[in-house]
């Protein structure tokens, strides 16, 4: 960084951007203006810092001392600068955050592939180059460096692909290096389709440290003699997009990318694509067909894409985070990345936790951290003082573990053995009050959306799930169902083309698994006791609590309210009540009713 | 995404614009050009498509499975004020479906359907990626987090004042 006394980081990723950071920074430039301070403090733009729960997060930065704020509004702008900067005072009040400890959240992580997210500013490639950024590319290519040397390296860290499948990153490039020099044409792809709803790490990433992706993907070029990238990523995200393409021009501009890099000799250029929203093209063969610009249906396998991939030519793709770890593993050897983490599972992993979880945010964690740690630890427990239920990973090809599971020491393997999967990295925590039964009906509705439909046991497996699990939170399931739902599972794993559908029965299992009591009360007792499933729900009116004023009775649309001949002590006219047999469940008398007199158990 | 508002003449001269800037180019660009035409319509009726079709040298079939495949183009237009609710998982959860049911309630509309004024609009997706403010409610480029369903009308009356 450049020589200021004072720094103020403001994070820029899009949570906190979701909550004006970008006025905050404009407010904080305005003032550093009016104050006369150009010289003494510099604002600077940042990626996610990871405790997004607490957003937006702004640093002072003046020598060694760092100073975190939370849920800072433009309004406190103007303290940060006049008591923080000019003064010197640290401002308390912006330290304070309710139900969550930082110093736990931090405490327990190990940052590679994040290394410099909420560090550097992601849109002056200056900031990365002094973080030892673009090292590894340039000193493979001035050295001019064996590439076959370099897969091997990569071999020897146990780099396994970050985006799910975990397959080993340096056995992928060995794969497509063969022929080299002999003008084939091939490509290098990114895959940052980052489609499991609740997760934000290959964004995070883009965002806030996008020229780690580059250099990886031209070190990957580099080693295959490849000489064009892509970079397939989410219209959803337009930040990422932005500072991507931004990184590019740059890299560009400064010679790390195009024609004869450094003076290397050695080209190679990156564009970007954008999808369109479609999960299934984060599948490999899918994404390219997409970049293709068609319709991302799979194809089968093999051909793998190392052999015919992209316009049928011989492509590597690896995920966002992937790419991250690689200039890390250049830099400072196989030997170290391989200390790191379990027996299979090498380096560190970043999830994204959410839901019901007091730090919700963007961690980093070394492989064989257990998943109690991230949940009770780093995460801070459930919030308002509820139960832990269940954690699911792998988003809508995952599963949900249960609290008897919460020490499994998380890496690939395990996580398969438990019933679920590491995926991209989103981990949604679930307290007392969600329905397991309704949150796997939830990722078969998005997987019946989702399923390209090119496939069969897909697209017709997932929506005959969909419709047995809906007879069940419908209360109209029988136990015969639960035993179909098994069997179409397992056709549907052993019979589809890609991943999408070979694992869209994984909540549904994991759930049966842990949690079949919940599908058995559902069909027994036609009960949830989430009380979520909205049909097996019956709204009353406690008496003893009713005024009669009937304005419940007037919202019913199903005319199943009337008056009783029951008057509660102390009210001047007789109660209401629900005729169960009348009732629709729409729920419009607990909204009208001004005395909170009527409950749905 | 935001529509800008344009005159007819103004869409059309842009849509040319794009148009020629890719044309010839077939399929591989046929994803690129869908985008930036959408950009100008706010949606892409078969007009368009067929533009579309002719510029790039590839069937109109072939334009419209893509349309089709990929949830963000749209062949309905959206309203003046796209209301968007997150169903991803970690808004799910934390009960973004209520939100969701009383938009719809409070606007008499379904999602994916425009009122007939063409003022307000609803769809969901998954996961703009803002997990820490969750539930999560966009309104063209607004973003509304940790919502309750009570706070919902207000939101309304607020873009009902505007309109």
């Amino acid at each position: 960084m450049d020589n200021y006394r004072a720094h103020v980081l403001v994070c820029c990723g899009t949570g906190c951007t979701s909550s004006s950071s970008a006025k905050i920074m404009d407010k904080l430039n305005e003032l550093v203006k009016a104050n006369g301070l150009e010289n003494d403090c510099k604002i600077v733009k940042t990626g996610c810092f990871g405790l997004c729960a607490q957003g937006p997060i702004v640093v002072v930065k003046i020598g060694d001392q760092e100073t975190m704020y939370y849920r800072v509004t433009v309004d406190d702008a103007e303290e940060i600068i006049k008591e923080h900067v000019v003064n010197g005072n640290v401002v308390d009040r912006l330290k304070e955050t309710p139900n969550s400890d930082p110093t736990a959240f931090y405490s327990k992580q190990m940052r590679i592939a994040l290394r410099n997210c909420g560090k550097i500013n992601p849109d002056h490639i200056e900031e990365y180059i002094e973080h030892d950024g673009y090292k590894a590319l340039g000193t493979i290519l001035s050295e001019k460096r064996d590439p076959d040397a370099i897969i091997q390296e990569l071999i020897d860290s146990g780099l396994r692909g970050r985006g799910g499948g975990g397959f080993p990153t340096g056995l992928k490039w060995k794969f497509a290096s063969g022929n080299r020099g002999q003008g084939i044409t091939k490509y290098v792809c990114c895959n940052a389709d980052e489609g499991d709803p609740g997760a934000f790490m290959d964004r995070s990433i883009l965002e806030g440290d996008p020229h780690s992706v580059i250099e990886a993907m031209a070190i990957a070029g580099y080693c295959i003699d490849a000489h064009q990238g892509y970079v397939y990523v989410r219209a959803e995200y337009p930040i990422a997009v932005e500072r991507l393409g931004h990184a590019i021009e740059e890299a560009r501009e400064k010679g790390w990318l195009g024609k004869n890099i450094q003076g290397s000799g050695f080209d190679f250029d990156l564009d970007i694509r954008l999808g369109a929203g479609a999960f299934v093209c984060g599948e490999e063969t899918a994404l390219m067909r997409s970049i293709e610009g068609k319709r991302g249906n799979p194809t089968p396998r093999p051909p793998f894409p190392a052999i015919k991939g992209l316009f049928g030519k011989p492509t590597i793709l690896n995920n966002v985070e992937t790419y991250a770890n690689i200039p890390m593993i250049i830099n400072k050897g196989a030997a170290w990345f391989a200390s790191l983490g379990t027996e299979k599972s090498k380096g560190t992993k970043v999830f994204a936790l959410g839901g019901k979880v007091n730090n919700v945010g963007l961690l980093e964690i070394p492989m064989g951290t257990t998943v109690r740690e991230i949940v009770f630890d780093i995460g801070g427990g459930i919030p308002n003082g509820k139960a832990f239920k269940a954690v699911q990973t792998g988003g809508p090809s995952g599963g949900c573990i249960p609290a008897s599971l919460l020490d499994t020491p998380i890496d690939y393997d395990n996580l398969v053995a438990v019933g679920s999967m590491m995926g991209s990295g989103g981990m949604i925590v679930m307290d007392e009050d969600t329905c397991m039964v309704d949150i796997a009906k939830f990722f078969l509705e998005f997987t019946v959306d989702e399923s390209c439909g090119k496939c069969a046991p897909c697209r017709i497996g997932t929506k005959r799930m969909y419709e047995i699990l809906t007879k069940i939170t419908d209360g109209t399931g029988t136990l015969e169902d639960l035993q179909a739902l098994e069997d179409v599972a397992v056709a549907l794993k052993n019979g589809s083309l890609c991943a999408l559908g070979q694992t869209a029965a994984n909540p549904i299992l994991s759930t049966l698994k842990h949690f079949r009591e919940e599908y058995v009360e559902h069909v027994v007792d036609k009960k949830c006791r989430c009380g979520v499933c909205k049909n097996l729900l019956t709204y009353t009116i406690e008496k003893d609590n009713c005024f009669g004023c009937g304005m419940c009775a007037k919202a019913c649309p199903a005319g199943a309210i009337s008056k009783t001949d029951y008057t509660a002590p102390g009210k001047k006219l007789p109660a209401m009540e629900i005729d169960p047999s009348k009732c629709v469940k729409c729920g419009a008398c607990m909204a009208t009713c001004k005395f909170k007199a009527i409950v749905k158990k | 995404m935001s529509i800008i508002k344009m005159t007819p003449e103004e869409q059309s001269a842009k849509f040319e614009e794009v148009l020629s800037k890719f044309r010839g180019q077939g399929q591989k660009a046929l994803m690129a050009t869908l985008q930036q035409s959408q950009e100008i319509y706010g949606y892409l009726p078969l007009p368009v498509q067929r533009k579309v079709a002719e510029a790039l040298d590839v069937s109109v079939a072939e334009v419209y499975g893509v349309v089709s495949f990929y949830s963000f183009f749209s062949l309905k237009p959206k309203g003046e004020y796209a209301f968007n609710v997150c169903l991803g998982t970690a808004c799910y959860v934390k009960g973004s479906q209520a939100l969701l049911d009383k938009i719809e309630a409070s606007l008499g509309i379904k999602q994916g359907d425009v009122t007939e004024d063409t003022k307000f609009s609803i769809s969901a997706c998954r996961c703009v990626g803002a997990c820490g403010l969750a539930p999560v409610v966009l309104v063209n480029d607004d973003v509304y987090g940790r919502l309750t369903p009570d706070e919902i009308p207000g939101i309304i009356a607020k873009y009902k004042e505007e309109a």
